[in-house]
């Protein structure tokens, strides 16, 4: 019999990267399971990787008494949601025109979309701060009055993050691959461009949706910096920053901090396995594309 | 015939406006959450821009870039003793002479004044003198250097790293999917989660320390994130370990491009897996190399999370970097226009880089 010894360290190197990528991971989830003492005690130990000792949901319990998660979760996922949503409108109207039509300035547009696509947040972030704090906003109290400032709000996690140089980009490249002779049929036979768009061109961009969506909703469910600088009212923080009320007494309360990283991990985890397909065709597509 | 142009021409209208119609929401969006934060970060330097101030911001010119980016040099000199030899403190190291004096507002070098000191570098023990390096805003200098550290560390380790993933992972191993999976949910987990992970596993007596005792039974504990030389280094290892596999998966998409023909091919003319790598990998692979050379390293210079969760910039701003500087004064001390001073530098090194990008892929296609 022939052994393949190129496969056997392949096995090998797999498995020695598995250990390295998911023992961390695991480490959070068995920790999440402990009180804190049988935590530290098994720490060093191959036991700090098994779901042994006096197992519970006694930290789970905590966070939830420590901190108003329910509230957390629900402003995560309102954000989150209404963000991925305009996007899909906002930013497959762009790319449409983009991909498939002419109208004056097109190339502006699309150099302006191009030189933003690499721009990180980073740069912009200070100076947006500025412009929320000084924007002008309607509000309703009683009737309409102007107010100065965009902050602590849900719009102010929102309006930044709808149109996204990238989902353009993609809903651009995915439009430009239809075939021409769509739009020419559906022109001869008396529809109009928004209908084009609407009835033809979105239907068939489920690949294009799929993507977009995954790409929008991670950033925006783990999203921290902004927050933290434009969310100080309690009523409208996302979950991430929920992990600021464990800085106090910071020591002590490790099972609880290991379950509160828990909680924020498995949803991009489930939506992960779930929607695997969009993951890595968003990450393929940007990669070879852009 | 002109019936036909008329009609043509509606056409065109009717397109033009819808298209219009089409593209002004994103547009708008876009030009007001991107084009005018971009404009203010290269206008707001140049004012006294106060966060919460409730005055309109006056123009300063140059004043934030001269004291962001203001250096200097300087020579400090020490006593000699009778043999020649320099004097020394009570603690052993050189006496030289005091450097405040130099740069309160009355000293005597214009150009000392309001600066601070950033590097000793040059000592010359023969005539008893260093060579001091003065900065306007040394922890600016600090920040940048480490920023740069930081990049120039994890820039070609993520990217070979993610690269050997990529290879080892598209090979037809049993389980491959498990594997793929396995080293890419680091990357969907927020960095924030990693940072508080990896924190509890970095501290005195974390998973690391404990790990190690269990081996060594003399060894010490290292504080990973509380001593200067080892916080930086602690950072890049979490940081590779959160991203690598994003990375990983633009390189299989990059491996798959490559038709499988042409590798048979090289196989017919009796090539081994060296050569097919060298002459059909490598060459098949140069623009996802340029793309992810560009994305790793423009991350790498936006450094932040993990600072603002685990070190703060400490200890001694071993850890803090460009963009934590433009959060700290910008946000925490409430200084804009110093902030988006910051973040134009930070801009530049991205247009750059950007640049580096254009010419690297023009290159490669010619």
């Amino acid at each position: 019999m022939k052994i393949n010894i190129g496969r056997i360290v392949s096995y090998f190197a797999a498995i020695i990267f598995t250990v390295i990528f998911a023992f961390p991971l695991v480490f959070m989830v068995m920790s999440s399971l402990k009180p804190d003492f049988n935590l530290l005690q098994d720490v060093g130990t191959v036991r700090s990787f098994l779901p042994v000792g006096p197992i519970s949901f006694d930290n789970y319990v905590g966070v939830y008494d420590r901190i108003p998660l329910l509230r957390f979760i629900f402003n995560s996922l309102l954000v989150s949601t209404i963000t991925v949503v305009l996007g899909l409108f906002v930013n497959s109207m762009l790319g449409f025109a983009l991909a498939r039509m002419e109208f004056r300035g097109k190339n502006i547009v699309f150099a302006v979309i191009i030189s933003t696509l690499i721009l990180p947040f980073e740069v912009l972030a200070i100076p947006l701060l500025y412009l929320m704090v000084k924007a002008p906003w309607v509000s309703f109290d009683g009737g309409f009055q102007i107010t100065q400032g965009i902050f602590n709000n849900y719009q102010v996690q929102i309006l930044p993050f709808i149109a996204n140089a990238v989902s353009v980009f993609l809903f651009m490249q995915y439009f430009k691959s239809l075939p021409k002779e769509l739009d020419e049929a559906a022109l001869v036979d008396g529809a109009s461009w928004f209908m084009i768009y609407r009835k033809i061109a979105m239907p068939l961009a489920g690949p294009a949706i799929g993507t977009v969506s995954v790409l929008t909703f991670l950033p925006m469910w783990n999203s921290y910096i902004w927050p933290v600088m434009t969310v100080q009212d309690e009523q409208f923080r996302p979950i991430m920053i929920g992990l600021q009320y464990f800085y106090v007494n910071f020591s002590t309360a490790w099972g609880q901090i290991m379950a509160y990283l828990t909680i924020l991990t498995i949803p991009v985890v489930i939506l992960f396995l779930s929607m695997q397909r969009f993951f890595v065709n968003s990450i393929a597509t940007t990669g070879i594309k852009g | 015939m002109q019936l036909k142009s008329k009609k043509q021409n509606a056409a065109k209208r009717a397109e033009n406006r819808t298209a219009r119609w089409l593209a002004a929401p994103g547009l708008i969006l876009i030009g007001i959450f991107t084009i005018i934060p971009i404009t203010l970060a290269l206008t707001l330097g140049f004012t006294n821009a106060q966060l919460l101030a409730p005055t309109n911001p006056d123009f300063t010119g140059l004043n934030n870039f001269k004291t962001l980016l203001g250096v200097s040099a300087v020579t400090l000199n020490a006593e000699k003793n009778a043999d020649g030899s320099c004097v020394k403190d009570e603690t052993g190291a050189i006496a030289y002479e005091p450097l405040r004096p130099l740069t309160r507002d009355d000293s005597p070098r214009k150009d000392l004044r309001g600066k601070s000191e950033f590097k000793r570098v040059f000592a010359n023990e023969e005539d008893c003198s260093i060579k001091v390096i003065v900065a306007g805003d040394p922890v600016f200098w600090r920040s940048l250097t480490n920023t740069f550290f930081f990049a120039l560390i994890v820039v070609p380790v993520q990217a070979g790293l993610a690269l050997i993933l990529a290879l080892l992972v598209n090979q037809r191993l049993k389980g491959r999917n498990f594997f793929r999976t396995v080293y890419f949910i680091p990357t969907l987990s927020s960095m924030v989660v990693i940072s508080m992970l990896w924190r509890f596993m970095y501290q005195q007596d974390g998973l690391f320390n404990k790990s190690i005792a269990n081996f060594f039974p003399g060894y010490v504990p290292i504080d990973w994130l509380g001593n200067p030389k080892t916080a930086m280094p602690a950072i890049i290892v979490l940081s590779i370990w959160q991203a690598v596999g994003y990375h990983m998966i633009i390189w299989l998409g990059g491996l798959q491009t490559i038709p499988a023909e042409l590798y048979e091919a090289v196989r017919m003319d009796g090539a081994n897996k060296w050569d097919e790598f060298r002459h059909i990998t490598i060459p098949g692979l140069r623009h996802t190399f340029v793309f992810i050379l560009i994305t790793i390293t423009i991350a790498a210079l936006g450094l932040f999370v993990q600072i603002n969760v685990l070190t703060q910039g400490g200890p001694l701003d071993s850890t803090s970097t460009l963009v934590f500087q433009s959060f700290t004064r910008g946000y925490q001390r409430q200084e804009i226009a110093y902030g988006s001073a910051i973040s134009f530098v930070f801009f530049i090194l991205v247009l750059v880089i950007a640049l580096i990008q254009r010419s690297m892929t023009k290159k490669l296609d010619t």
